[in-house]
């Protein structure tokens, strides 16, 4: 039987799909309702898994191609999470209680200002803190991180010298952090819709069935004891590829 | 020592479960006492013995953390049973041919199918014979077979010569690094392993910068490169790494995990887990093809 897991990622699916079904006759025309509450249950599960030891948590809070919905939905959803960064800063807050990082990973250049600089604040007050990371994974795809990547190793790249992995992983940026152990991807849907493609080569990847505002402490400690069935065996072709290299 | 660490990782797992649930269940006094006598394997949550809570049970408690741990997992082992029950009760259900719904598959939205296979178990290349033979028989026409270690592209040859007719064969030439491809019972099967995954984008890469250096007059500094996604499947494609994206990726073995594949084709692939490739069933391919062609997808939107 295996550890805790150091790195859990999640894909916060099934907020605008629980804001139809448990919506009040307010909520109902209201685009940021689902996400709201998907924000709440990302505090409490953030919680959950800082106390059992997780040291590094990521979530898909906004891809790229989430820009085509509709822009009241769009627009809902940043002022959303401008205002929750700035909540996350005070005293009081989740970030503060356990001394933790937040990063923000995605083509930020494509946000608006106001919560890009949000962002860019939030990582320059919280680059110190010696607890647990989160990253938050906004106007990101993996294709364009790998794009992206590709792009600063060609722009630092010497004569005769041949880019390889190492350099490519180097500029993702994922760079300096542990490859997720688990993909969570609530509302039973299969897909990994393109997070965190490169670095899941050995990740367990789960699919429950809760949306993520019903997604509790019971499916997050159901979630790390299967991860733990498979441990020993993701750890042996990890360190098989290891050994390749 | 490997005993003690194993141990002690054991009682980390209770004792983060236990505290976390100190604010959920009514046992929150007893979880308080247990609490206090664990720390976690890394040494940084350590936790201080409270004196007013002092009693003899560090010693009793770690066992009876012990035996709650493995029945934690003795619950997980029980669901797993009871969901392969159901699975296999299914299973039947499809190869009767009671349903009609499972007879007359639409695959229309299925045109590239990846099979992802433990290359323990890729080893068995009757069982791989076998699936192709299943998958031709359902109508899919393009298949991507993916082990990790090559073990599947090591013996593409044994494939071609076992598996299909004169007429059918398109040999190839054999470097393990590119993708192989072949025709077998009127499909198309691309053979690819880990090789043509991360390294295959470095590949790219080195493309790109001789692109980018030689559309460039005088020097580089201060040019900034800027590409694009095309311009990046195009390089793969340019470096023999091409390959359509799968819509629907099946994956032998005992984990969920895929181990590798392609990180570039892999963006809106459905993934389903399979099982062992050593009890695969016709009925279980059905029925995940049945699901497939129900599924919807918003691509983000």
């Amino acid at each position: 039987m295996g550890p805790i897991p150091a790195h859990i990622a999640f894909i916060m699916d099934g907020n605008r799909r629980y804001a139809k079904t448990h919506a009040s006759h307010q909520d109902s025309t209201d685009p940021g309702s689902g996400h709201r509450v998907g924000f709440k249950s990302l505090i409490s599960n953030l919680q959950y898994c800082y106390e059992m030891g997780v040291k590094y948590v990521t979530v898909y809070a906004f891809s790229i191609d989430n820009f085509r919905r509709d822009p009241h939905e769009v627009q809902a959803l940043m002022d959303l999470m401008k205002a929750k960064i700035d909540e996350l800063l005070t005293e009081g807050s989740l970030l503060k209680k356990f001394d933790a990082r937040i990063n923000f990973w995605g083509n930020l250049e494509l946000l608006a200002e106001p919560v890009r600089l949000a962002a860019k604040k939030a990582m320059e007050v919280t680059v110190h803190n010696k607890g647990p990371v989160l990253s938050v994974c906004v106007a990101y795809t993996s294709t364009d991180e790998i794009r992206h990547a590709i792009e600063a190793s060609v722009r630092e790249k010497r004569e005769n010298v041949q880019i390889d992995v190492s350099d490519l992983e180097r500029n993702m940026y994922t760079a300096g952090c542990v490859e997720p152990d688990i993909i969570i991807r609530t509302s039973g849907e299969t897909r990994l819709s393109n997070f965190l493609l490169w670095q899941s080569d050995f990740t367990h990847l789960q699919m429950p069935n809760p949306l993520w505002p019903e997604f509790s402490l019971r499916h997050l400690v159901w979630a790390v004891l299967e991860y733990q069935k498979v441990h020993g065996y993701l750890k042996k072709w990890k360190g098989e590829t290891e050994k390749n290299k | 020592m490997k005993n003690d660490h194993h141990r002690k990782e054991r009682d980390a797992t209770l004792f983060h479960a236990i505290s976390a649930y100190q604010r959920t269940t009514i046992a929150n006094e007893l979880a308080c006492i247990f609490s206090r006598y664990f720390y976690s394997v890394n040494g940084s949550y350590k936790i201080l013995i409270s004196p007013s809570k002092m009693i003899e049970a560090s010693v009793i408690a770690s066992p009876i953390l012990g035996i709650l741990y493995y029945l934690l997992h003795a619950i997980v082992c029980l669901a797993h049973i009871w969901s392969y029950l159901i699975y296999q009760i299914q299973c039947l259900i499809i190869s009767s041919g009671l349903l009609p719904k499972y007879q007359n598959l639409k695959l229309d939205r299925l045109q590239h199918l990846a099979v992802v296979i433990d290359s323990e178990e890729a080893k068995n290349k009757s069982k791989v014979h076998q699936l192709l033979l299943w998958l031709s028989d359902v109508g899919v026409k393009y298949v991507i077979l993916y082990d990790i270690e090559g073990v599947m592209k090591k013996s593409n040859k044994a494939f071609q010569k076992s598996t299909a007719t004169q007429s059918d064969t398109k040999c190839l030439d054999f470097d393990l690094n590119v993708p192989s491809i072949f025709d077998v019972f009127g499909m198309t099967v691309e053979v690819i392993s880990y090789t043509d995954g991360k390294e295959a984008v470095a590949k790219a890469a080195n493309y790109l910068f001789s692109k980018f250096s030689t559309n460039q007059e005088g020097t580089l500094d201060g040019l900034e490169p800027k590409f694009t996604e095309p311009d990046i499947s195009s390089a793969l494609k340019a470096v023999g790494h091409d390959g359509p994206e799968p819509d629907l990726l099946l994956v032998y073995g005992p984990a969920r995990c895929h181990l590798g594949f392609p990180a570039w084709r892999m963006r809106y692939t459905e993934i389903v887990h399979m099982g062992r490739l050593s009890s695969m069933k016709f009925s279980a391919i059905v029925k995940v093809f049945y699901d497939f062609s129900k599924k919807h997808q918003n691509y983000g939107k």
